[in-house]
């Protein structure tokens, strides 16, 4: 190799690497606003701990399961509510079922919005209901939203041949 | 781990060291996620989604083996980790359809919940089960669930000796 062949590698590599460090600061910023704001708590943290070499995408699996689980729950929710005589009892088995699923996978806000949620159908409130509906699921498309730039953002750093942070 | 080609006696310690777990929830991200938590932890996992899957299950397990393996005593599921909260049948109601099995009754039971209700909890260990465990669980929780399998599998000849 020449000189100018070497430099030019050097170079680079440089810059190759810088775009990986860049990136790598996006993810970990991005993942600490995600604990910050209180869309994750610890369970999430629970969950990488269970991805390795041996299962590289359980995160994005569960994850996945939570999402396509999630959309047939609101659906569900949302039937029973127009219901002309609602069924308090089949409500609030959906959101039981939504609050365990989310706080399995650390979805703290949809969580605590199932909670709420709870309240009100104890109470046999219907408007009540319907608002925590709407609230839950303004809380799940956010955490959904923030969660797909989490995964595209561990994607774009294995692309650029770099390795994705651990939060420990 | 290798199976099936082994020897008989190095059989039954490979029973002991890979427990067979059953686990029943009815959350299809809660199954996952157990799954996960019981093959990290070494285990063989089967899981069901509600408790009537989960007998038919212990009966063809406990057929199949009585089939099977005439000399060795005992099911060959060493622990059944089960929700509390299930449509059709709960988990307490699967609890006492298991202790009332004499096929079935050596065989741990551990309760998950993601309720603390200490009448709920009471109820279930009073019935036998072994632990009562908060969801979600963690790694932690699961390791710790190892050792109850473990002490469970000293081998009797081939029969699990239950102690609480």
């Amino acid at each position: 190799y020449s000189l100018p062949d070497l430099q030019e590698f050097v170079r680079a590599s440089k810059a190759a690497m810088d775009v990986v460090s860049q990136l790598q600061g996006q993810f970990l910023d991005f993942t600490t606003s995600l604990y910050n704001e209180g869309f994750l708590d610890d369970q999430f943290v629970q969950l990488q701990k269970l991805q390795d070499e041996s299962n590289p995408d359980f995160v994005i699996e569960v994850v996945s399961l939570f999402f396509e689980d999630s959309e047939k729950l609101l659906n569900n929710l949302a039937t029973a509510l127009q219901q002309h005589i609602v069924d308090y009892k089949q409500v609030d088995a959906l959101v039981h079922q939504f609050k365990g699923s989310s706080s399995s996978i650390g979805a703290q806000r949809v969580k605590n919005a199932c909670v709420a949620f709870r309240n009100y159908c104890e109470e046999k409130n219907v408007e009540g209901c319907v608002r925590c509906l709407q609230l839950v699921k303004h809380e799940y498309n956010l955490v959904k939203s923030r969660l797909d730039t989490l995964f595209k953002l561990e994607q774009q750093i294995l692309a650029a041949g770099g390795s994705v942070p651990m939060i420990a | 781990m290798a199976a099936g080609s082994s020897s008989y006696s190095s059989m039954v310690l490979d029973e002991v060291k890979t427990p067979h777990v059953l686990a029943v929830d009815d959350s299809l991200v809660d199954r996952k996620l157990i799954e996960r938590l019981l093959t990290k932890s070494a285990c063989k996992v089967t899981t069901a989604e509600n408790g009537q899957r989960a007998l038919e299950l212990l009966g063809l397990i406990d057929g199949q083996h009585a089939i099977n393996n005439r000399r060795l005593q005992g099911p060959k599921v060493h622990m059944i980790i089960t929700d509390y909260c299930m449509p059709g049948m709960t988990g307490y109601e699967l609890l006492r359809k298991i202790k009332e099995s004499s096929n079935l009754k050596e065989i741990p039971v551990v309760i998950m919940s993601s309720e603390n209700v200490p009448t709920r909890i009471k109820k279930c260990l009073d019935e036998g089960a072994k632990e009562f465990m908060l969801k979600p669980l963690k790694q932690s929780d699961v390791k710790r669930l190892r050792c109850h399998m473990m002490q469970l599998g000293q081998p009797c000849n081939g029969r699990l000796c239950m102690g609480r």
